[in-house]
């Protein structure tokens, strides 16, 4: 184990308190996170980082539940509306006679009205994804390690007198190395 | 049975990491000859606005030269990507980690390529906005109803979906390349990776939004080739009204598709030293994909064929055997041997199924491919259904230089991304933890009985 102070990191939280441990598998990140949960810290209060999806484990399962598939078939559901708006707006404004077809054709509407579903579903999902995986709004804290393959588990804001076992939670896996911000 | 190590996370960083934060003087070489075909073709186009689309070889009776020839055919190369990435996504096979990008960047810009070619083929592409449909004077009516309106819709759909399907899945790698720069090119990074962070929420709203993106973009590619097709099929032109046009048009596509992909996976593997992720394995895997699509083409050209000839009607026999045997049967003969015979043989023998095998098949391929397209399009047109009508087609040099320049953008757009992005899926790679295909020889009854615990 080895306790240091962070190196200078644009992308560290400003003026945020935080412990945290760096990891190098998954089952070390794991244990420090069941100790966390013993040691009383609720799963919302515990921040874990990964440089990849870390489905083997039980927190890398934290936050599945997700509406994104009912929201892309609602944005498939506004695109189709959509189209079928912009068929009847256009072919009534424009009525040409073409052998004798109907002005609003179903078959060829289809196509159009099928594409725009399409295209509402796939803005939908990168919507939702954006805003409820917070894109662009980053986080308290983040270490430049977890690219190199480091697990990250911390706790942002804990009280003072929560420290010193936070800090002997985060220390007693196996290659943890703890870093603090004050 | 030899096996190959799997490399560390930091071995992955840094091999994948190389060609964006290393500069070797082979990049700009590369770019300097691609660049310069690119202006060639630039300059081709820009003589045939001033001096007029006379200088090209289209005019009446044959309207759709080469420009139309090379919109299908890039058209069908982009199926390449999105939509094999997207089937082999929602398959869960593991050995498409280190190929998916390689191949979705050829959907984005192929896509981009072909949609260029409506525009060039306006001849005065500032008049553009007249084909839009606003209250003007010269009170233009379009028809709502007409192919070119489902092309607008298909393409744009599949041209945004491929985008988001490709930069999506590149955010987690581009907050890896954020945390591996310094200066201007960590800021340029910074604002790409989105504040991305991996936490776990992060990494399931991610892979939920690219199971959607897998399931919505297969049937859009689908229909994009089908409604390209819909622009022959639709017309009263001999040998184009076809119910078959449709899968035969989607079958071709990703047919040049996975060529399209071969050849680039090969010149990466290559050019960026790239053999620890990119294994012959996945040559073979797509070869053999290629050998199906191969079998897929031989038996709707039959189809075609066949039907044609049994009608026996005289307008499309005279297409018919325009290219069978006539001016245009040396073509035809190419395509049938770069399509089918080629492929069979190299990827239907185990032996030939190497990587050179795959690339060489491939060249075939795309050769045929583009072939093809132009069999479908000049032939017919220049022989309807009355003598009148009857006329031919030679290709001009402006259209030459610049339908074959479009391979050099192709590649000059790919090195630039590879010089931007890392074209192998970083976390991807990480997250299947990256085993390297292992080589099982036959096992023999000596091989069982040493096995036996003694």
């Amino acid at each position: 184990m080895t306790l240091r102070e962070p190196q200078g990191h644009p992308e560290h939280g400003r003026g945020v308190k935080a412990v945290y441990g760096l990891y190098p598998d998954g089952h070390a990140a794991q244990q420090a996170v069941s100790r966390l949960h013993a040691a009383g810290v609720l799963d919302r209060d515990i921040t874990i980082q990964s440089a990849q999806p870390m489905e083997d484990f039980e927190f890398g399962h934290r936050d599945k539940a997700t509406w994104m598939w009912w929201i892309a078939c609602a944005g498939g559901l506004i695109g189709m509306l959509s189209a079928l708006g912009l068929a009847w707006l256009t072919e009534m404004s424009w009525p040409i006679d073409v052998g004798g077809l109907p002005i609003f054709a179903w078959w060829p509407n289809l196509i159009i009205i099928f594409e725009l579903t399409m295209l509402g579903a796939i803005l939908a999902t990168v919507i939702t994804l954006v805003v409820t995986a917070r894109l662009g709004r980053g986080s308290a804290i983040y270490d430049a390690e977890v690219s190199d393959g480091k697990i990250l588990v911390g706790v942002t804001n804990p009280p003072d007198s929560a420290l010193a076992n936070l800090e002997a939670a985060l220390t007693a896996p196996a290659g943890a190395q703890l870093k603090k911000l004050s | 049975m030899s096996s190959v190590p799997s490399p560390s996370h930091d071995q992955i960083n840094n091999d994948l990491l190389r060609p964006l934060l290393r500069t070797s003087w082979k990049f700009y070489v590369v770019v300097a000859i691609l660049g310069a075909i690119v202006v060639t073709a630039l300059a081709a186009w820009l003589t045939q606005m001033y001096l007029g689309f006379g200088i090209s070889g289209i005019r009446w009776p044959v309207y759709w030269g080469f420009y139309v020839t090379s919109f299908v055919f890039w058209i069908g190369i982009s199926h390449a990507g999105t939509l094999i990435s997207a089937i082999l996504r929602l398959v869960d096979a593991g050995w498409r980690r280190p190929v998916t990008r390689c191949a979705e960047v050829i959907t984005v810009f192929a896509l981009m390529i072909g949609a260029m070619f409506p525009i060039i083929h306006l001849g005065r592409p500032w008049l553009a906005f007249w084909l839009f449909p606003y209250p003007s004077e010269r009170l233009i009516w379009p028809n709502f109803r007409s192919p070119l309106v489902w092309d607008f819709f298909a393409i744009n759909t599949y041209l945004t979906g491929s985008v988001m399907f490709l930069f999506l899945p590149m955010i987690p790698d581009f907050a890896v390349v954020r945390d591996k720069s310094t200066g201007l090119r960590r800021r340029i990074y910074t604002l790409l990776a989105l504040g991305w962070r991996g936490t776990p929420k992060q990494w399931h709203r991610l892979e939920t939004a690219m199971g959607i993106m897998a399931v919505a973009i297969v049937p859009v590619a689908v229909s994009v080739h089908t409604i390209v097709s819909f622009d022959f099929s639709m017309a009263p032109v001999p040998m184009w009204q076809s119910t078959i046009f449709g899968p035969y048009f989607v079958a071709g596509a990703i047919f040049s598709g996975i060529a399209g992909l071969l050849i680039a996976m090969a010149v990466l593997r290559r050019a960026l030293h790239l053999e620890r992720y990119l294994h012959p394995i996945h040559f073979e895997n797509l070869g053999k994909l290629l050998l199906v699509m191969a079998l897929l083409w031989g038996y709707f050209v039959f189809n075609e064929r066949l039907v044609t000839y049994y009608g026996n009607e005289p307008s499309e026999m005279a297409v018919f055997w325009r290219t069978q045997r006539e001016s245009f049967a040396p073509l035809y003969w190419t395509m049938v041997i770069a399509n089918f015979v080629l492929p069979l043989v190299l990827m239907g023998i185990k032996r030939f199924r190497t990587i050179t095998g795959c690339v060489i098949a491939s060249f075939g391929v795309v050769l045929g491919m583009w072939l093809e397209r132009f069999l479908i399009i000049v032939p017919s047109l220049g022989h309807k259904y009355l003598p009148y009508s009857y006329g031919t087609y030679r290709p001009q040099p402006v259209e030459i230089i610049i339908a074959g320049a479009t391979f050099a953008a192709m590649a000059l757009l790919y090195v630039f991304f590879v010089k931007l992005v890392p074209i192998i899926s970083i976390w991807e790679l990480k997250a299947g933890d990256h085993h390297p295909p292992v080589v099982t020889q036959p096992a023999t009854e000596e091989h069982r009985l040493r096995e036996l615990p003694s």
